[in-house]
């Protein structure tokens, strides 16, 4: 008991990234999983912990509350300004959330009620381990279950070959402006959550960096299934302290593996279609032998 | 009575001129075929129905509805239906899903229902499987429901594509060169599918330049030349309209003064 003691007081900040990645990654996943190339979901994160943070050191609000908010408000930004920028596809989108990023990093810099460069201190840590597992399982079975239902049908077929979706009777626009709206949704939880667990927010963690880290994160893991971004997520977050033994190689070595899966495994570690026909691959050897 | 028709329908490019004043009379439970040599404007003409492009002239009312400013989405919904001339399936999807795909608006449950599997998103999802898998076995590929439709052969995706646009439910079915690339055995085959549709109480608006095809299969024919339409009518009598034969073949005085 003791040892899990030493453990928890060493690792549990890491356990908390881990898990906050995770529910970024799935939302990037759902905006990916439309065929939206979007590097706002940091942007997104940002305003979800810096509305929480807010919230909480000013009104005083009860916690769920916070945390409804700070899901809230990303979605009604990306309600604004998913209408104008997704008329673009591909690396344009990129860029046009890309450039949204910059200003409300900038913007966030130059305000007097988000702390300006100094950020916002003395947040109180009201986030514990069960409030993430519940808000990524939450997220895991919703986004499990729209995966099966006709909405998830309509994006995949968006990602697929959007002429042919329109073709079909489905109203891209709205799914398009619906799958950006609840990946905001899934990132400003995760930054409301953060603001929570580490004591101090400022605009660095919300920026260019960490939008990069996130697609890094969703598409190493593989986007065919929700297992993929978790994994990614995992892993990103645990590598570089796993190769600490490396001391000043270490962020090399980390970048060196990345380029490797991405060349050997271009669609991501966990790729379902993959594994199914490395599992019937191994089957097959099995059965055949006498 | 004709389902669709267009008056005075015109495209330009910028300055090229794509569609002249284009008037078509297509009707409902005929099949209908627009040819023309590559190039003449025929899938401009589809792309104008099915709401891509808007016309610069003219206009398109289908059931005595006029088209102009209807989303594309919405005029499939009105039941106009399409397949591509390059084929644009969604290649990782299974057959049942790409089929499940079409039947997205006829396929209604709340947010709420199918967060929690409520019996009637259960029910939605189920009617809407088994209609796919009978337009599937129509056109005789719902053994092969579950695998992914980039493993399926040329003539196989033609006829996937021809499931999925009447998952939709439509009234009328635009076949943009349904047997291009094709070779003549693939190509009957096709052909006793599009007869099986017309015969199950579809329009079937169709796009070819492969005559003998036409011929064969239409039950009324126009034919466009560089942006007008020069003939229409019953498939004998375009096939002897000299304008038609110099369409295809060119002139005979025209063929001697090439060195």
């Amino acid at each position: 008991m003791e040892a899990f003691a030493d453990f928890w007081a060493t690792y549990s900040t890491l356990i908390f990234t881990v898990g906050i990645h995770a529910l970024l990654a799935l939302s990037l996943w759902l905006t990916l999983s439309c065929g939206l190339l979007s590097l706002a979901n940091a942007a997104f994160m940002g305003i979800g912990a810096y509305t929480a943070a807010l919230l909480t050191l000013h009104l005083h609000w009860p916690f769920p509350m916070v945390l409804a908010a700070g899901g809230l408000a990303p979605a009604v930004v990306a309600l604004v300004i998913g209408a104008p920028t997704l008329r673009l596809s591909g690396v344009y989108l990129a860029m046009a959330t890309l450039a949204f990023g910059e200003v409300t990093r900038i913007l966030v810099l130059n305000l007097e009620i988000t702390g300006g460069p100094e950020g916002l201190n003395g947040i109180p840590l009201l986030t514990t381990w069960w409030h993430i597992v519940l808000i990524l399982a939450a997220a895991g079975y919703a986004l499990a279950r729209l995966r099966r239902s006709r909405m998830g049908r309509a994006f995949e077929a968006i990602r697929e070959d959007e002429v042919a979706a329109r073709m079909m009777g489905i109203d891209v626009e709205g799914h398009k402006l619906a799958a950006f709206t609840l990946g905001a949704v899934l990132a400003g939880l995760a930054g409301a959550l953060n603001a929570h667990s580490t004591f101090f927010i400022s605009p660095r963690e919300y920026g260019f960096e960490n939008a990069v880290d996130i697609l890094t994160m969703t598409i190493l893991g593989g986007i065919s299934s929700l297992i993929g971004p978790v994994l990614g997520a995992t892993i990103l977050t645990l590598l570089p302290e796993l190769l600490r033994f490396l001391h000043a190689y270490r962020l090399a070595v980390n970048g060196l593996i990345l380029i490797g899966v991405v060349l050997f495994l271009p669609t991501g570690l966990w790729d379902s279609r993959r594994l199914g026909q490395m599992l019937r691959a191994w089957r097959t050897r099995w059965e055949g032998k006498p | 009575m004709s389902m669709l028709s267009s008056r005075g329908l015109g495209k330009h490019f910028g300055g090229l001129q794509v569609l002249h004043d284009v008037n078509l009379e297509v009707p409902g439970g005929a099949i209908f075929a627009l040819i023309g040599p590559n190039g003449a404007g025929k899938t401009t003409v589809f792309n104008l129905v099915t709401g891509l492009l808007r016309p610069s002239a003219g206009a398109i009312s289908f059931e005595g509805q006029d088209l102009a400013g209807i989303a594309p989405h919405r005029i499939t919904r009105l039941g106009i239906a399409r397949t591509f001339q390059n084929i644009r399936l969604f290649p990782d999807m299974t057959l049942l899903q790409n089929v499940m795909v079409g039947r997205h608006h006829l396929t209604n449950y709340s947010g709420i229902a199918a967060l929690f599997a409520l019996p009637s998103f259960r029910e939605a999802e189920r009617r809407s499987r088994e209609r796919a898998l009978e337009l599937l076995s129509w056109v005789k590929l719902d053994h092969k429901a579950e695998s992914t439709a980039d493993n399926l052969s040329y003539g196989e995706q033609r006829k996937l594509e021809f499931a999925r646009a009447l998952a939709t439910e439509p009234k009328l079915l635009l076949l943009d060169e349904p047997v291009a690339g094709m070779n003549s055995t693939e190509k009957a085959v096709l052909m006793e599918e599009i007869r099986n549709i017309r015969d199950r109480g579809y329009g079937v608006f169709l796009i070819e330049h492969d005559m003998r095809f036409v011929m064969n299969l239409c039950d009324r024919v126009a034919v466009l030349n560089f942006g007008r339409i020069i003939a229409e009518g019953a498939p004998e009598e375009i096939r002897n309209n000299p304008e038609v034969i110099e369409a295809y073949l060119g002139r005979g005085d025209e063929a001697e003064v090439l060195p």
